[in-house]
Order: C-alpha cells, then sequence, then structure tokens
C-alpha cells in the first residue's frame, strides 16, 4: 500500500517523469527519466517518504540496447523500513547523469566507482576521478566489452610531485 | 600528484600514510596534510586490492563463483557465503531445510563474533594495549577450531552453498562449540578488565573521530558502526532471515558515535552473538539427522555396483563426512534442479556421475530464472547486500556486491581532518576496513 502512495506522489511530482514501474521480490522498482534522477531522490529523501539512506548505486552495463547503461539505485527508509529500487537508462555515448553527491555523502564514492568501472560521467560531481583503478589505467574494467583478462602494462613514471 | 597536494599549503608537510604502513592494515594509503601534529587535509585512497571481483563473477557459473565470496571479508566469510547464497535462493524461489537454516546462524555468528574480535584485536594493538590483541586471537582460534571441524577450513570455508550447507555439523560439534563459548566469554571478560576504563584506552578512543548521526545515515553507514551512533538499525532485526525471528537478542547501540563507542558496540554485540549460539545449540538438537548405521567401503560399492546399484550407503571419505546421502536431505534443499547430488551416487552409479558432472561443469550447472535481486544479510560490518541480475544462463549477467565497508571508509578522510595524525590510528582501526571487501 505504502509503496504505491510513493509511485503517486512521485507521478504527482514529476509528470512523466515515471516511465516504468515493478516490483522485484517485494522490492518496488521504478523507472525514471535520466534527468530527474537528483530531483527525485531528493523528493524521495525528504519527509514524509523519508529515504534517508543512500543503499547502494551502481551501473550495469547492456551492450545490446539503444540505451546501454542502466543506472541503479538503492534507498532505504530507517523510519519506515523500506527499500526502494530506482532505475535510469543511459546512453552508450557520452553516457552522463546529475550526481547525487550533494544529497548522500556516499554517493561522492560510489559514483568516483562507477566513473572509473564504467566511464559514466556524473555532472555535478565534486571530485570525479578514478576510485579503484590507477589514474593511468585505460578502459572501463566493467563494460561488457573490456576482455576478462584484459592486462595493461604498468604506467609509465609519474611526472612531477612535490 | 594527489588533489591534497595540489591543495596544500607550502609550508605544511605532506605525509604519505600506507600504502605500506603496520597500522594500514588491509592497504589503503592516507596522503595528509599536517601542520605540525593536525591534520589539515586528508584524502583515502582506496582500491590497492582490487582484484575485479565482480567482473570474475560474470564469468563464472553460479556454483564456481562461491569461493570468490570467502575472500571478501576474509574475517568473517562464511557470511559472505550466506549473503551470496541467501540472493540467488531468493531469485530461484529455493526452500532451505531447518537444520541447514540453524547451522547457517551458528556458523554467521561464530563469524560475526570473530570478526569482532578481529577488529578490535588490531584497534587495541595499535593503540598499545598488546595483550588485548593476544587474547582476542586465543579466543578467535577456539572459535576457528569449531569452523574447522567442520567445513574443513579455517578461513577460506565455501561451507554455505546454495540451497544449503555442504556438510553436515561434526559429530565433536557441541563440546567444541561449548568451549569456545566459555574460552570467549572468559577473553571478553578480561579485554573489559583491561581496556573499558583504561585511562590510555579512553585518552584515545573517548570523544575522538565522533560521528553524528546523520552524517552516519548520509554516508551509508551500517552495521556497528552505525549503532554505536544511537540507530538500532540491524539487518537481522528490520529483514529477518534465516531463523532470526525466533532468536531472542538485543541490538546494542551506542550514544555518542566516537572510536569508543564503536568498540563498546562490538563487544556488547559478542555477548548477544554468544546469546545466539547457545540458542542454536538448543534447537540443533532438535532438528537432529540420524545417520544410518549399515555403509559400504568404496571397493565394495564398486563391486556391487557392477551388478546392481547398492542400497547401502557408501563410506566417504573423512573429507566428505557429513555430506552423506541420508544427510543431504536436512542440510540440502530438496529441488532437484538445484541441489547437488549425493557423493554414493556420484562415485557408485554412472547415472550419479553423469549428475555430479551436469552440476559442477561449466556450461552446465543449474540456471537460475531470469530476474534480479537485492538480498541483504548483517555482515560483521554491516548490511552485505547482493545485488544480482541473471539472464537464466549459467553465469550472472551482473553480480554486485554492497561492501558495507566502503561506506564506512567513504567517512574516514571526513573524520581524521582536523584531528591528530595519532588518532588516525585508532579511527582506521575502529572502522574495520577489510581490503577485500572494500576493494573487491
Amino acid at each position: 500500500m505504502e509503496e504505491k502512495e510513493v509511485l503517486k506522489a512521485l507521478a504527482e511530482a514529476f509528470p512523466g517523469g515515471i516511465l516504468e514501474t515493478g516490483d522485484s521480490f517485494g522490492c518496488p522498482v521504478v523507472r525514471l527519466r535520466p534527468e530527474i534522477i537528483p530531483a527525485a531522490a531528493g523528493f524521495l529523501k525528504s519527509a514524509p517518504w523519508s529515504f534517508t539512506m543512500l543503499l547502494d548505486e551502481t551501473c550495469v552495463d547492456y551492450p545490446d540496447r539503444r540505451e546501454r547503461f542502466e543506472m541503479v539505485y538503492h534507498l532505504f527508509s530507517l523510519s519506515r523500513n523500506r527499500r526502494l529500487r530506482l532505475k535510469a537508462s543511459l546512453p552508450g555515448d557520452n553516457p552522463e547523469i546529475g550526481s547525487l553527491a550533494g544529497l548522500w555523502k556516499n554517493a561522492a564514492w560510489l559514483e568516483r566507482e562507477i566513473f572509473d568501472m564504467f566511464g559514466v560521467w556524473f555532472s555535478g560531481h565534486p571530485d570525479l576521478r578514478r576510485l579503484l583503478m590507477y589514474e593511468e589505467f585505460q578502459g572501463n574494467p566493467l563494460r561488457k566489452d573490456y576482455p576478462l583478462r584484459g592486462r595493461q602494462p604498468l604506467f609509465a613514471k609519474r611526472e612531477g610531485g612535490r | 600528484m594527489t588533489a591534497v597536494a595540489d591543495r596544500a599549503f607550502p609550508e605544511n608537510l605532506l605525509i604519505n600514510m600506507g600504502p605500506s604502513h603496520p597500522a594500514m592494515h588491509g592497504t589503503i594509503r592516507i596522503m595528509l596534510e599536517l601542520d605540525g601534529e593536525r591534520v589539515r587535509d586528508a584524502d583515502v585512497e582506496v582500491g590497492f586490492l582490487h582484484r575485479g571481483f565482480e567482473k570474475t563473477c560474470e564469468n563464472r557459473t553460479w556454483f564456481n563463483l562461491l569461493i570468490y565470496t570467502d575472500r571478501l571479508n576474509y574475517a568473517s566469510p562464511l557470511i559472505n557465503n550466506l549473503g551470496y547464497a541467501m540472493a540467488v535462493e531468493k531469485l530461484c524461489g529455493l526452500e532451505v531445510p531447518e537444520r541447514a537454516q540453524w547451522i547457517r546462524v551458528l556458523m554467521s555468528e561464530l563469524s560475526r563474533i570473530s570478526d569482532h574480535l578481529t577488529c578490535l584485536a588490531a584497534m587495541a594493538m595499535e593503540t598499545g594495549a598488546f595483550t588485548a590483541f593476544l587474547y582476542n586471537m586465543k579466543a578467535r582460534e577456539f572459535l576457528w577450531d569449531v569452523i574447522e571441524q567442520t567445513t574443513g577450513a579455517r578461513m577460506t570455508t565455501s561451507y554455505i552453498r546454495i540451497g544449503g550447507v555442504r556438510a553436515d555439523l561434526d559429530s565433536g560439534y557441541e563440546a567444541a562449540v561449548r568451549k569456545a563459548l566459555v574460552e570467549t566469554r572468559r577473553v571478553l571478560r578480561d579485554v573489559r578488565g583491561l581496556l573499558d576504563d583504561n585511562p590510555i584506552f579512553l585518552g584515545r578512543t573517548r570523544d575522538v573521530a565522533v560521528m553524528s548521526r546523520d552524517d552516519a545515515v548520509s554516508h551509508g553507514w551500517t552495521g556497528p558502526a552505525l549503532r554505536s551512533t544511537g540507530i538500532a538499525y540491524d539487518v537481522r532485526r528490520a529483514h529477518p532471515y534465516l531463523t532470526y525471528e525466533r532468536l531472542h537478542f538485543d541490538v546494542p547501540t551506542g550514544g555518542r558515535g566516537d572510536n569508543y563507542d564503536r568498540y563498546a558496540v562490538r563487544m556488547a554485540e559478542m555477548d548477544q552473538s554468544l546469546r545466539i549460539i547457545e540458542q542454536c545449540l538448543i534447537h540443533l538438537r532438535r532438528v537432529k539427522s540420524e545417520p544410518t548405521a549399515a555403509v559400504l567401503d568404496p571397493a565394495e560399492a564398486i563391486a556391487a555396483a557392477r551388478t546392481t546399484p547398492p542400497e547401502a550407503p557408501v563410506r566417504l571419505s573423512p573429507n566428505l563426512a557429513g555430506a552423506e546421502k541420508d544427510v543431504l536431505p536436512d542440510i540440502q534443499t530438496g529441488d532437484p534442479r538445484y541441489a547437488f547430488p549425493g557423493k554414493e551416487a556420484a562415485y557408485g552409479t554412472i547415472e550419479g556421475l553423469i549428475s555430479h558432472f551436469q552440476y559442477f561443469m561449466k556450461g552446465h550447472g543449474f540456471r537460475p530464472p531470469a530476474g534480479e535481486v537485492y538480498a541483504a544479510v548483517e555482515g560483521g560490518n554491516g548490511e552485505l547486500g547482493f545485488y544480482i541480475i541473471s539472464d537464466g544462463t549459467d553465469r550472472p549477467y551482473r553480480l554486485h556486491l554492497r561492501a558495507p565497508c566502503l561506506h564506512v571508509v567513504s567517512a574516514l578522510a571526513g573524520l581524521i581532518k582536523g584531528g591528530l595524525l595519532a588518532d588516525i590510528i585508532p579511527t582506521f582501526g575502529s572502522m574495520n576496513m577489510i581490503g577485500g571487501e572494500l576493494d573487491r
């Protein structure tokens, strides 16, 4: 019941923003237009929905689809003990989406990881650089077209530094 | 060049802490800008233990990738096994027999205690309390004895399988658990006596690196770290799984969210885990499986199988003890699509051998239905979530781990800024950063 109210309120606040709704083993799933993700996340974070925690943020690569990348957000409301999954599809060329780093502090690292692994660009991110791989690494390892055993030579010695 | 070096005042000292630093266990690098002893700016660099866990999992079968989950949080590998197995079971709609569920709870709690002991041991050692480190390690040995007896391994157990557990508990497990309970309680009492009112320990931890509730939530903290700020969120309570609903335990919380609270919450949680283990023992006795007496030696079984498949079970090698055909229904799901076949059949009949190969070979094995699932368990560090997408083939299309550690460590730079250089060490120790889980 409560889930329906969340979706209804979301649809009212963002007319035309909801593309698809579903359910995954009891967890409601909402596919949104990518451009409204930061605003919708802010809306859901505030009362009365109070999804105060960004549980997880990740990306999935579907090379065969027209919209290749799918962002997946898991929100969690501590007060209501509910999870919610948001999704947004991004094109394969220059995938870009608004950053949630202003809303949740852990988003800064989670988005750096996605940028590192998938090459998705987060506009408005304060410090977008690789998280797990080194700076000179070429490519994005979790993209499906990156080979499983894709080895790269060790990078050239860094210049300068203090 | 790091961002800190770019921003730093020229008169301040830049220090590279790690990745090879004795206190940066788990390999992490902190770039520090120091004004005297004060940390003016810090940048935490992770990824030194990145080994492409998620990419590897996409290229392994559902069964084979289990061993990689052991290596995530190597202080509590059984909980990682459980998290993965439960996510796949949710996807397949599998029911796990009751005895297997109790075994899983028992193993989870043993792992949780050993996880907390490891964390606090390191934290205490780095603040100078080497005795507490040794005591904790001693207690952990007794817990690992129980785990080793049943699973055959101390750390990389791969014991909790999709649909159940690999083998039944060892026949002497109860005595070993009782011994571990007594020894762990004694160690906890001793460590409390050593640390709780110790002015040196209090000076290093009390009101050091205080995390506010709002910040903890905003950073996605879960587990003991979140509870130390006073929020009683525990996956075992909020989204009960296995048999946790039927168990009595409290969710200890702290009040200030400082290093000391993170220590105290872990200590209190171990008491609760010990309580859970005691209750598990009672329930496990109730759902006991009775092994049959008559068994054939392998040679006899092979000879007998030349004419007709033998009726009596085959005596298995000690490595496979506890996974006999008559035990399997108690510890493994009965669904033939997902349950692995009995070893007697694999060694005694050709049909059994074929089904064994079918189950374990690349390109065969089981195939969960297409779909996506998020399932979480309470790991040593907090909510350990697996987000899995299946496209109906023999391997996951995408497997993402919500590593509780990543969210906790993402707050490290903020916590140490403005503090003293020496405070970094207990702060980092209280976070229980585990490289395998953080870097994946």
